[in-house]
């Protein structure tokens, strides 16, 4: 009983002194705090962090930054130096600021402050010790807690950009009773394959099309995967009962689809997105025949 | 679970109800041959909209159905297929080639009727 009280209070004082401890480390560096920012400054713009930024932009966060660790530092709360870091992320990351750069400033400025501490302790070496025994864990956790605040605050936007690629990517457009385009744009990639299989099949149902013109202008190349993910989508498609055209396949990919080998006589390719609506009309029995010739009046204007 | 066939017109149509085993398939593709004949039809729709799974033995089931039915005499079209359900089979090499489908019942109705017609147009419904 008596053992386990001794231990208690041992426990408390060591936490007593770590606190003290940091304590004297943030009344150091609030002392320290304009030559310290300034030479932490320093030392960003000679590792040619940043370059992104101006000088004086620079040495306005880092005094912010700064403020907020040594706040961290004294609290030992790190929602606010979150919120912060986030806050800063998001202003910086559209001027490209990279990860690197980030956590480099981070790292730095704990070296510099961790400097300081040498040069005030170094005539006792043991107090020193236990000064950096405070100062480590806590300098590392603020580092790690910026490093992944930037880290996603970046995520959080490329999700974001992602997600609006994904909805722009696959449009199902009916042109007419029972006719729909699918125009695709940019790289198709796997995930890309499967949702444009989904929308082309479930376009299908809901609009009861009969004959879909798939143009593929605006994709560069496709590889073997891709193009046999396409020849099973068109299958699937006239296990619906609906006729798919493939329309506008490059030179390239005309090229790539005969290297492999995809069996394309399944498919039914018409040269461009207009070739594929008139085959398209012509399928489904429309035929377009000019109004009336023009006369006098309209084209005298 | 047996599959009740419906007499509509010069047309026979089995609406397929819930999950078949094979003994269900099997018994459906001879009753569907006998009684094509019997009633005299020009044509079988077989309704599949309510199956969510089509595996390797009722796509060939349905195959021989269409197969042993143009010989006798009549045109067959396999209607309903689920979009998922026809992109899972085209992914497990189950196509059936050479044998009609459509979006469905509706529109198989008008395959048939066109077919009955004599050459002409066939859109959307493919053989």
């Amino acid at each position: 009983m008596a053992n386990t009280q001794d231990f208690a209070t041992l426990a408390e004082a060591r936490l007593e002194t770590t606190a003290s401890r940091l304590r004297e480390l943030v009344a150091h560096l609030r002392q320290q705090r304009a030559q310290l920012r300034e030479e932490w400054a320093r030392l960003i713009t000679e590792a040619k962090l940043l370059t992104a930024m101006t000088k004086e932009e620079i040495f306005a966060e880092a005094t912010s930054v700064y403020d907020n660790y040594v706040e961290a530092l004294e609290t030992g709360t790190y929602e606010a130096l979150q919120a912060y870091a986030r806050n800063l992320s998001e202003r910086i990351i559209p001027r490209g600021v990279e990860t690197h750069e980030v956590v480099g400033i981070v790292l730095l400025l704990r070296d510099v402050l961790a400097r300081s501490l040498f040069a005030k302790y170094r005539e006792d070496f043991n107090k020193l010790n236990r000064i950096l025994d405070a100062y480590e864990p806590a300098a590392n956790r603020i580092a790690g807690t910026v490093a992944v605040g930037f880290v996603q605050e970046r995520e959080r936007i490329i999700r974001e950009q992602q997600e609006a690629i994904r909805e722009l990517s696959t449009p199902v457009l009916q042109v007419r009773e029972r006719l729909l385009i699918l125009p695709i744009i940019g790289v198709i990639d796997p995930q890309r394959t499967r949702q444009l299989t989904e929308q082309l099949l479930r376009g299908i149902r809901t609009n009861r099309a009969k004959v879909v013109v798939l143009d593929i202008t605006g994709v560069p190349y496709i590889d073997s995967p891709v193009a046999n993910h396409l020849v099973q989508t068109v299958e699937a498609a006239r296990l619906l009962g609906a006729n798919v055209i493939v329309t506008g396949l490059s030179p390239e990919i005309a090229q790539t689809l005969v290297n492999i080998g995809v069996d394309l006589g399944k498919m039914n390719t018409v040269g461009d997105l207009q070739g594929g609506i008139e085959e398209a009309e012509r399928l489904l029995g429309y035929k377009v025949v000019p109004m009336q010739e023009p006369t006098a009046a309209h084209v005298v204007g | 679970m047996q599959v009740p066939i419906l007499k509509q017109g010069a047309y026979l149509i089995a609406t397929v109800q819930s999950a078949l085993t094979d003994e269900d398939l099997k018994q459906l593709r001879d009753t569907l041959v006998v009684s094509v004949s019997k009633v005299r039809a020009r044509g079988v729709i077989v309704d599949v909209t309510a199956l969510d799974v089509i595996d390797s033995f009722a796509t060939r089931t349905l195959r021989d159905v269409a197969h042993m039915i143009r010989l006798r005499g009549a045109e067959t079209v396999i209607v309903g297929i689920q979009p998922e359900v026809a992109f899972s089979m085209v992914k497990l090499g189950l196509s059936l080639e050479g044998i009609a489908t459509s979006l469905d019942l509706e529109e198989g109705l008008a395959y048939l009727d066109r077919k009955g017609k004599g050459p002409g147009q066939e859109v959307g419904t493919h053989r």
